[in-house]
């Protein structure tokens, strides 16, 4: 069994002479910085440069994707390593392995997809410059294997995020986007005093001072107590940006008052920097904390499915009630996460590429009946299948999808981190299980009364979902329908790394091992009733 | 002949083909040819279930197990699942009913649905129904079936809500699918526990290792998966959603909801028998319990039911109980043989039925129809014989299967078999109602209704009452009119009076005052004499009004009384013309007098068809399992794979076995004779003591119309407390969880503005506070200090 530190050094045999994975970060920082310097008297450039340059960071993505390989997933790949600030250990270091992998490619193509899909209400030069630098910013903290540079980048999205909500939002955009800031803010600074006392802290063990991620993963040598304030403090910040109960009352306002692109990026990419944390830096770094904490993170987790989607039904906005049913959905991330076990773990990385599409898919569709309708309130729609079958029938698979039907993408993912979570702490995820009972609630409901019903005279003309909308909503659809009939590619790709962290924790943490199936010997038809594995 | 069994995948990817192609294609093909694609699709299907059928029955006994493998579908760490198909007698009994059956409802779907503006889109879900149907019963592992399952769910969803456009079919919807998902919850959970204790949730491993499961184990997966069960198959306390997919078009009420989708619980229950061997006793025994309680429950309800498709969906939930009642005592095989006749005999009701709405105006109501039986002359001989089949006559279909799984419950519980027995009566009761309501008796559909009645009589009293206070009116005025004229009267008499007396007093020297005082007078006496003249039309005008206003309230007590009279006779006889009393054709609206021309007429021939064959089968199925020796058991030998030994063996001598099946005829007889004796107007007259709908109301009891107020209760409880408390958790959200978060917001502000005051500018202060820190600092110091 090959450790992780010796993995690290294992160079990559494909790796490219081509920084990539810098690129994937740098291209869409040139794309801000360019237009900048756009005249404003061609207001289309913009949206067509920032296009330009998203697409760029997509099709590499996309190659990221394609030469990848599998075998060695359980491996940081196409790594980019670069000396920053030397006297401090801080490095450029980015890598990509299984777990990442996906988000990435996600990043990839949700942008540039909500950048030629939506267009800048106003101010289009700013807009698309904050998207730009989100994407970046975004990027980096799926890239990044130091944790100086993962803090940085981790900040650096708020600052975009932060505008495009406050400028470019609806309603009371100010407030959603000041108590958006402060939320992820309160978090992160503790964060940043957890980063700091675990690189002292291993300085003072080791004698090197050192952010390199999989160094400080693999030395493991301050107090068991200490790490677990230090992991105390990174599970903090990213239960905020998850959100995890109790929370995660930003994120329904930051959703409902964000411009579309706004929510669409903070469901798809957003909120999995949270969940990704998590994984990478939360098990990880610090896998005896992960495993001591685990039960708590487990029943927030639990608490967070039901609780969110009681919060959705009651929702009189389309758009707040979907921003509810994320609190739900990431719940099911946080319990499949810490587990700790391969179905786990799977399910929570597949739940996130899922709530991407899904949610981000569901956003783009309210933003379209709200062009129509000029409302996102339930009540005042209604009956709009008679008028626009081709969108009813779009959002109706997505919400499907949502729900987790069985054949699309959502019920993998939530299978797989019940399974995983059942394995290791039965009850909570036969509580959390009937959190797919609820979702059909509030999605159906909510489907009914906008889409059933009779059609008021206001609508009876509205139109059907038109060309561009439909391009824009295929990748989702395509993405929906594959993943749930055919995740096989986008398991296997995550597997060795899924693995690999949890011969990670296995070895780091005494008296721990994969909580997974209690399989019964089968020797033959004829064996004894021993091995019960019954509650 | 083992490559036959390679056709297993063209069973399941025909009907997709068809859904694909129709979500393509649907609008441009437009109707009829989308009902003919998805139809091929299914009969192509029915064709590849027959040659893997054949495939299979030429596999040695041992061998017919088949696992065809596509590929992985879901493959995380120990957990494998792959989209494959096991073809073994169980699979293939199933696929061969749901696929013959299904074309059949596809075909009478073309008729049915002729003229409907989403006439492709029908047949889509249709197809995409029979697609996850397959997949359900073919797939090789839990995971997949739970795809089926789900995806028959979600067909049924959208199949109830087809006509969305009225709030309550898409309610009916959402009901039913949220309803599932509850019995889902169960067999998600049944699923983890499988997994994690065998490590697999494939058919062939899972069953062929049940019994190294602990007993608890399996006593648990049991459980779980007859959560799953009810739910699906409409079994208290889950049953609720059911009577209300009733909302979708009627072909989708036979095919979904009576002959396939609603057996999807027993069939899974019966693929996991080994688990089920396994388990505590207890657990079969209470699978045997909710099937009785819920087919006598359901009988109950179904004898009060005036909506023809009520009465069969509770009647399907009542024999879906005979069912769960066979899978309790270990009777598989009659379990199957049931849900094979059931599809033929309800799938034929529904048709049948769907063909009376269909000439009926889409009215659903019993009390409406009548005596169709001549004019419905193929619907109705085919409705006969669904009905004598689900009654129980030999040598129908349903006497044998019914029959079989009373033999079964005898030698379980001898309680069991009364109940079976009693619903097996009521059944024949409620069936023999419907029958005689809709094809016997006196041809209704044109009668004045109870409700017109009380409307035409409501219209009637408004007028009269119209009339009284016109005529109250009337009087009043001639009443001030008249008080007027008798006040002018009398002033002009005490005018006249008073000139009379001025020319008495007159100076009869002064000729030109005499002369003024006459004429005076003259002009008094002649205005008197016009105040006269007034007063006394004034009174006749009076007397006039008072007669006119007497008459009207007479008219308006008679008509009062009439009605009350009326009322009385309002109570519907099915026996009788309606009594209109003093009504006559002109208070009934339009309404009626479109139902007068309206001539109900047979069903076209892509509808009869369909009933013709059903009808047939309904009588003859019964052969592939008759009771009289092992060598008639053809379907139990059939099946015998795929039971691993489990099926109990009825241990009852000849005579016994004899002796309850003549019970059970007598029952049915007894609960026909019954109805007959209280529905049909020739034998009414022996029981009924000449008082019209006498035993009518002792049978159609409001605790049976309104279902034990079950669905009422739940209904009020999720509308009541449940949406409080839903709403309660909302407002804790925005009001608690997040008001925290504000009032820390507002106090950390408050802090501020306090400190702000602290940053005054003045070096002195900020010496100061530097000296204050330096003192506390240095008396911490100390204080931690060792000495």
């Amino acid at each position: 069994m090959l450790t992780l530190s010796s993995l690290d050094f294992i160079a990559v045999t494909s790796a490219p002479s081509f920084p990539v994975l810098s690129a994937l970060i740098i291209t869409p920082a040139i794309g801000a910085l360019l237009l900048l310097f756009l005249p404003n008297n061609h207001p289309d450039h913009f949206k067509q440069v920032a296009f330009l340059f998203s697409a760029a960071t997509g099709a590499m993505s996309i190659w990221v994707l394609t030469a990848f390989q599998t075998t060695s997933a359980a491996q940081f790949q196409f790594k980019d390593h670069q000396t920053w600030i030397e006297s401090l250990g801080i490095s450029w270091s980015l890598g990509v392995d299984g777990i990442s992998l996906w988000l990435v490619v996600l990043t990839g193509i949700i942008f540039p997809l909500t950048i030629i899909g939506i267009n800048a209400e106003h101010g289009p030069k700013a807009y698309y410059a904050w998207l730009l630098v989100l994407e970046a910013g975004c990027m980096g903290v799926f890239l990044a294997l130091d944790l100086f540079a993962f803090f940085t980048f981790f900040e650096i999205v708020l600052v975009p995020m932060y505008f495009l909500i406050g400028k470019w939002g609806h309603g009371q955009r100010a407030y959603a986007a000041t108590k958006f800031f402060i939320f992820t803010m309160f978090g992160s600074a503790l964060m940043l005093v957890g980063i700091l006392a675990l690189a002292f802290l291993n300085q003072a063990e080791t004698g090197v001072l050192t952010f390199d991620l999989v160094e400080l993963a693999n030395s493991q040598e301050i107090a068991k107590s200490t790490a677990r304030w230090i992991f105390l403090s990174f599970a903090l910040a990213f239960a905020v940006k998850v959100p995890l109960f109790p929370l995660h009352t930003w994120l329904p306002d930051a959703h409902t008052n964000a411009p579309t692109a706004g929510s669409v990026i903070l469901a798809a990419i957003m909120l999995k920097l949270g969940t990704y944390g998590f994984l990478r830096f939360g098990i990880f770094l610090f896998p005896e904390a992960a495993v001591w904490f685990a039960p708590a993170l487990v029943t927030l987790g639990t608490i967070g499915i039901i609780y969110g989607a009681i919060a959705a039904t009651m929702q009189r906005d389309l758009k707040r009630l979907v921003a509810y049913s994320s609190v739900a959905h990431l719940g099911f991330i946080v319990i499949g996460a810490f587990a700790l076990n391969t179905e786990g773990l799977e399910g929570a990385i597949l739940q996130m590429v899922n709530h991407g599409l899904s949610t981000g898919a569901l956003f783009l569709l309210v933003a379209m009946l709200y062009d129509r309708s000029q409302t996102r309130i339930i009540s005042e729609m209604g009956g709009l299948q008679k008028p626009a079958p081709v969108l009813a029938g779009v959002f109706l698979l997505v919400a499907l999808s949502s729900l987790g039907l069985p054949g699309l993408n959502g019920f993998v993912g939530e299978f797989l981190t019940l399974l995983g979570a059942f394995a290791a702490h039965r009850w909570w995820a036969v509580v959390a299980a009937t959190g797919v009972i609820l979702a059909a609630l509030y999605l159906l409901w909510a489907y009914q009364r906008v889409f059933h019903g009779a059609v008021a005279e206001r609508y009876a003309q509205m139109s059907d979902l038109k060309l561009r909308e439909g391009l824009l909503l295929a990748p989702f659809v395509v993405g929906i329908i594959f993943l749930g009939v055919y995740p096989k590619p986008v398991i296997e790709r995550m597997e060795p790394a899924v693995d690999a962290l949890i011969a990670h924790v296995e070895l780091h943490v005494e008296n721990f091992s994969e909580p997974t199936a209690n399989v019964v010997v089968v020797e033959s038809n004829q064996t004894s009733n021993e091995g019960d594995g019954g509650p | 002949m083992r490559s036959l069994l390679d056709f297993a995948w063209v069973i399941v990817a025909l009907p997709l083909a068809g859904f694909v192609s129709l979500l393509l294609l649907g609008r441009r093909l437009g109707e009829p040819r989308a009902g003919w694609l998805g139809s091929i699709a299914m009969a192509g299907s029915f064709v590849a279930s027959f040659l893997v059928f054949l495939g299979l029955q030429n596999q040695a006994v041992e061998d017919r197990r088949f696992v065809q493998t596509l590929f992985e579908w879901v493959p995380a760490g120990d957990f494998s699942v792959d989209v494959g198909f096991l073809v073994d007698p169980l699979s293939v009994t199933m696929t061969l009913f749901i696929t013959g059956i299904g074309t059949l409802i596809h075909l009478y779907s073309i008729g049915y649905m002729h003229n409907d503006s989403d006439f492709p889109k029908f047949f889509m879900y249709l197809n995409l129904f029979a697609f996850s149907m397959l997949v359900l019963v073919l797939g090789d592992n839990m995971l997949l079936t739970f795809l089926g399952w789900e995806g028959v769910g979600l067909c049924s969803y959208l199949l109830i809500s087809f006509w969305f456009s009225d709030e309550r079919n898409a309610s009916a919807g959402k009901k039913a699918f949220v309803t599932n998902r509850i019995g889902d919850w169960g067999f998600m959970v049944a699923m983890f526990l499988a997994f994690t204790t065998l490590g697999s949730i494939q058919y062939t491993y899972l069953l062929d290792n049940a019994g190294s499961l602990a007993q608890s184990t399996a006593t648990a997966i049991t459980v779980l998966l007859l959560i799953g069960a009810i739910g699906k198959s409409a079994q208290i306390p889950l049953f609720v959603w059911l009577p209300d997919a009733m909302a979708g078009p009627t072909p989708v009420s036979a095919l979904i909801h009576a002959a396939t989708m609603v057996t999807s619980g027993v069939y899974l229950l019966i693929r996991v028998n080994p688990i089920i061997a396994v388990s505590a006793q207890w657990a079969p025994t209470l699978i045997a319990w909710v099937g009785a309680l819920t087919a006598l429950l359901a009988a109950t309800i179904a004898l009060a039911q005036n909506d023809i498709k009520k009465v069969l969906a509770y009647s399907t939930v009542s024999q879906l109980g005979y069912m769960f009642l066979a899978v309790g005592s270990g009777a598989y095989v009659a379990a199957i043989f049931h849900m094979i006749t059931h599809a033929f005999f309800k799938a034929l009701l529904f048709l049948g039925s769907g063909s009376v709405i269909h000439q009926m105006n889409n009215d659903q109501d019993m009390r409406h129809y009548g005596g169709l039986r001549k004019l419905l002359p193929v619907t109705s001989t085919a409705f006969i014989v669904g009905w004598l089949a689900i009654a129980g006559v030999p040598p129908f279909s349903g006497f044998w299967s019914k029959d079989e799984i009373l033999a079964f419950a005898w030698e379980t519980n001898v309680i069991l078999w009364l109940i079976g027995l009693l619903t097996a009566i009521l059944t024949a009761v409620y069936m023999s109602r419907q029958v005689f309501l809709t094809f016997f008796g006196r041809y209704r559909y044109a009668d004045t209704r109870p409700e017109e009645i009380t409307q035409a009589w409501a219209t009637r009293i408004a007028e009269v009452a119209a009339a009284v206070e016109t005529s109250q009116t009337q009087l009043d005025a001639a009443e001030v009119a008249n008080t007027k004229a008798t006040e002018r009267l009398v002033t002009a008499q005490s005018k006249s009076a008073m000139r009379s007396v001025e020319l008495e007093q007159a100076d009869t020297t002064d000729e030109r005052a005499v002369a003024r005082a006459t004429k005076n007078l003259e002009r008094a006496q002649s205005t008197l004499a016009s105040a006269e003249t007034a007063a006394a039309a004034a009174i006749e005008a009076y007397a006039q009004a008072q007669r006119m206003f007497m008459a009207a309230q007479g008219a308006q007590e008679q008509v009062l009384l009439a009605a009350q009279d009326a009322k009385q006779s309002v109570a519907p006889s099915i026996f009788d013309t309606p009594d209109l009393g003093e009504l006559d054709e002109t208070d009934f609206g339009t309404a009626l007098q479109t139902r007068r021309e309206h001539h109900p007429h047979e069903s076209p021939w892509l509808m009869t068809v369909p009933l013709i064959v059903l009808a047939a089968g309904s009588a003859i199925v019964g052969i592939m399992n008759l009771p009289f020796s092992s060598d008639l058991h053809f379907l139990g030998h059939w099946l015998e794979p795929s039971l691993y030994n489990n099926e109990a063996h009825l241990t009852s001598s000849g005579a016994v076995k004899w002796a309850l099946g003549i019970v059970a005829v007598l029952g049915a007889t007894g609960g026909i004779v019954l109805a007959a004796a209280v529905y049909l107007r020739a034998a009414r007259r022996v029981v009924d003591g000449g008082r019209v709908g006498y035993w009518a109301e002792r049978i159609e009891l409001p605790l049976f119309a309104r279902g034990w107020f079950i669905d009422e209760s739940i209904t009020d409880f999720m509308g009541g407390p449940g949406k409080q408390s839903f709403k309660a958790l909302a407002h804790f959200d925005s009001k608690v969880v997040d008001g925290t978060v504000n009032g820390v917001g507002r106090w950390v502000r408050l802090g501020g503005n306090a400190l702000r005051r602290v940053q005054t500018g003045l070096v002195r202060s900020y010496a100061l506070m530097v000296a204050v820190g330096a003192v506390v600092l240095f008396v911490w110091f100390l204080s931690r200090a060792s000495w």
